[in-house]
């Protein structure tokens, strides 16, 4: 702990142009090839990392990161040895890192969501994404995060309409836009206005904007972090993890590194 | 701000994609509650369409063989499609139908919630799938048929362990997939508010039966009134109109699969902790670090590892209380009740028969308990056989 580097803040990933947030499910296939692939990318460009810690049943979630979240539950990946390569991880970077999992898996930490967060925060993660705590749950994460200096990541859908004000208004950190309706995994094609999605937000709050949900290719990072501040790609990530095992690590930096690069273009 | 609360219990643990779908249910329910015209349409339906009200039976010879509190079935079992399943999924597709929604998807465990949702969807011309764990298909491979005949869809879920907690997670999925035309009708007193409060008013028929059906036969109210709780819809039913005469016991009764000590139970209550899952704060079977629990009954309509926030609550007030029951226990009272009453109960209530048998004899002949048999045993035939070691395949 005390060798501890002091990691950037959320907004820092956002300060130079639009930002990529790769996902990355911890332990799949395990806990050193999840470090290894943080520091592999950063080096390819990534401006923020979300590391899911898994559940058990992910309701959120499409086949592919299911799948994963079976396996590194399988290989042992618990909520204590994640906290412990986190620590590991930020002894040599400190690249924004938030964690991505479910309400359950912080509520039955220890003694408690409090517990979970006051680790968290002690550990360098810099925020929370928890896609089943919706703004009205949000009040029992939000205080113990708010006392320890993590951000409750805020997530509007395509369904929120006049919801997005009032999510936004007290929005930290970033504000997580879904880009389509149904669970994670890659589209062909996204048709929801994510501009108006993003303007509402903005007109409400200036907090920066990454869309997440669908997007796999080049192309689509690029149209999407055009329309707002940058793009979250979590299940092309893990199937590259799940195709190449042990070996994904090169592939993974290669896939950020071309992703990256079609972000930057805007 | 949380909304649906029981105690700690309930609120709306959900993806922010399906808030403004729960937020429209709530508001179309609280307008349609009190709609004479919807009560009407629903009161019709629940009398002429699925046989209202149920039989309050006095099981005599039981009574007898006990040798001590009187017993009364509520027969559930009697209802169109065989179980109490029907009288949420009327109230639900007829308020979907109201809401202008053509399409209908539901989770099922035993196939006896996806039945009734398939008999409502083809009376009421709504597109209907159903979810149903890849493994329960199996155990229940009649129940598939019988929705297909009605015309639905049955989706085999392969995900986790495949049973009933991954059908249900696999029906929300679908949810967030396809909100506009669609209404997930849950088929147990839990998820997100405003579920767990809808689905325990269109049950709440059973208690409020019970209740003028022994005032009419014993004038007075009961002694014990003893349900079987997955999730806890007939239990609940059973209980509502009662939880405000603390003289009544209240009384769930738990799969407790291979035993409370052993890790192949889904006896929730006696196992379990405080958690978040399924869209709800309650109480779920689960390990030190929140991961749900793989739970094990022999009967696929309780092998589920949480239980519905308002018994949750219940259990907290000490107002009901909740006693664990074994398969083998379930097993002898399923054929004891055959060989008794000549009533072949579903397995599910089977567990709340158990408990009978022994809390009867520990009571006054004075006194009255009323077992509501939550489905008739048909659908388990096959199984318990092969339970009792015969080579009997449907």
């Amino acid at each position: 702990m005390s060798k501890r580097v002091m990691n950037k803040k959320i907004s820092d990933a956002f300060a130079n142009g639009k930002a990529f947030i790769p996902f990355i499910t911890c332990g799949n296939p395990s806990l050193d090839i999840t470090e290894q692939l943080v520091y592999a990318c950063e080096e390819a460009g990534a401006d923020l990392i979300e590391l899911g810690i898994p559940f058990s049943d992910p309701t959120a979630e499409g086949p592919v990161i299911q799948a994963a979240n079976m396996r590194a539950l399988a290989g042992g990946a618990t909520t204590d040895r994640i906290f412990a390569m986190v620590e590991r991880i930020r002894q040599k970077t400190d690249i924004p890192m938030v964690f991505m999992t479910y309400a359950n898996v912080v509520f039955s930490y220890g003694k408690g969501t409090e517990d979970f967060i006051r680790k968290a925060a002690e550990i360098g993660m810099n925020g929370l994404i928890l896609p089943d705590v919706p703004f009205e749950e949000k009040e029992e994460f939000d205080i113990p995060c708010k006392k320890y200096g993590l951000d409750l990541i805020s997530l509007i859908a395509p369904t929120s309409h006049e919801r997005i004000k009032m999510i936004a208004k007290e929005a930290n950190g970033f504000v997580y836009c879904v880009s389509s309706l149904g669970v994670t995994g890659t589209r062909t094609e996204i048709t929801t206005d994510i501009g108006a999605m993003v303007k509402m937000v903005k007109e409400a709050k200036d907090v920066p904007c990454a869309v997440g949900f669908g997007i796999s290719t080049p192309e689509q990072a690029k149209n999407m972090a055009a329309q707002s501040d940058g793009a979250i790609v979590g299940s092309a990530i893990v199937k590259l993890c799940a195709a190449y095992g042990a070996e994904c690590v090169p592939k993974v930096k290669e896939y950020v590194k071309s992703m990256k690069d079609a972000v930057r273009e805007n | 701000m949380s909304k649906g609360r029981f105690g700690i219990h309930g609120g709306q643990y959900i993806p922010e994609t399906l808030m403004n779908a729960v937020i429209e249910l709530e508001e179309a329910y609280n307008h349609y509650k009190d709609d004479p015209e919807f009560n009407r349409e629903l009161t019709e339906l629940l009398n002429d369409y699925a046989g209202r009200p149920s039989r309050l039976y006095y099981a005599e010879r039981m009574t007898r063989d006990l040798g001590g509190a009187k017993i009364y079935l509520k027969r559930e079992d009697l209802n169109h499609t065989g179980a109490h399943k029907i009288n949420n999924v009327l109230g639900q597709v007829l308020l979907a139908k109201k809401m202008g929604k053509t399409r209908v998807i539901a989770e099922t465990g035993a196939g006896q919630h996806g039945v009734a949702t398939a008999t409502a969807a083809a009376l009421m011309d709504m597109e209907c799938e159903i979810f149903m764990g890849k493994e329960d298909t199996e155990r229940q491979a009649l129940n598939v048929y019988r929705m297909r005949l009605l015309g639905a869809k049955v989706h085999a879920v392969t995900s986790g362990t495949a049973t009933l907690k991954d059908a249900v997670s696999e029906t929300m999925r679908e949810w967030t997939n396809r909100i506009a035309d669609t209404h997930y009708v849950l088929g147990s007193v839990m998820g997100p508010h405003p579920f767990p409060t809808i689905v325990r008013d269109f049950q709440a028929v059973i208690s409020k039966e019970i209740r003028q059906q022994l005032m009419e036969k014993e004038g007075r109210l009961p002694d014990a009134v003893l349900a079987c709780v997955g999730g806890g819809s007939n239990a609940i039913g059973s209980f509502y109109h009662f939880i405000g005469n603390p003289e009544v016991q209240l009384i769930g009764c738990e799969a407790a699969g291979r035993g409370v000590n052993t890790a192949e139970t889904a006896a929730t209550i006696a196992t379990g902790r405080l958690g978040i899952f399924h869209g709800m704060k309650s109480y779920f079977c689960q390990d030190e670090y929140g991961q749900i629990a793989p739970v094990y009954s022999i009967s696929a309509g309780l092998d589920y590892p949480g239980v519905g926030p308002e018994h949750a609550h219940l259990y907290d007030m000490g107002r009901a209380q909740y006693v664990p029951v074994t398969d083998d226990e379930a097993v002898d009272a399923f054929e004891y009740l055959s060989r008794t009453e000549g009533i072949i109960p579903a397995i599910e209530s089977a567990h709340a028969v158990a408990y009978a048998r022994k809390l009867a004899p520990t009571m006054g002949k004075d006194q009255i308990i009323v077992v509501t048999i939550s489905g008739r045993g048909d659908k388990d035939c096959a199984a318990i056989a092969r339970y009792r070691g015969e080579d009997l395949h449907e």
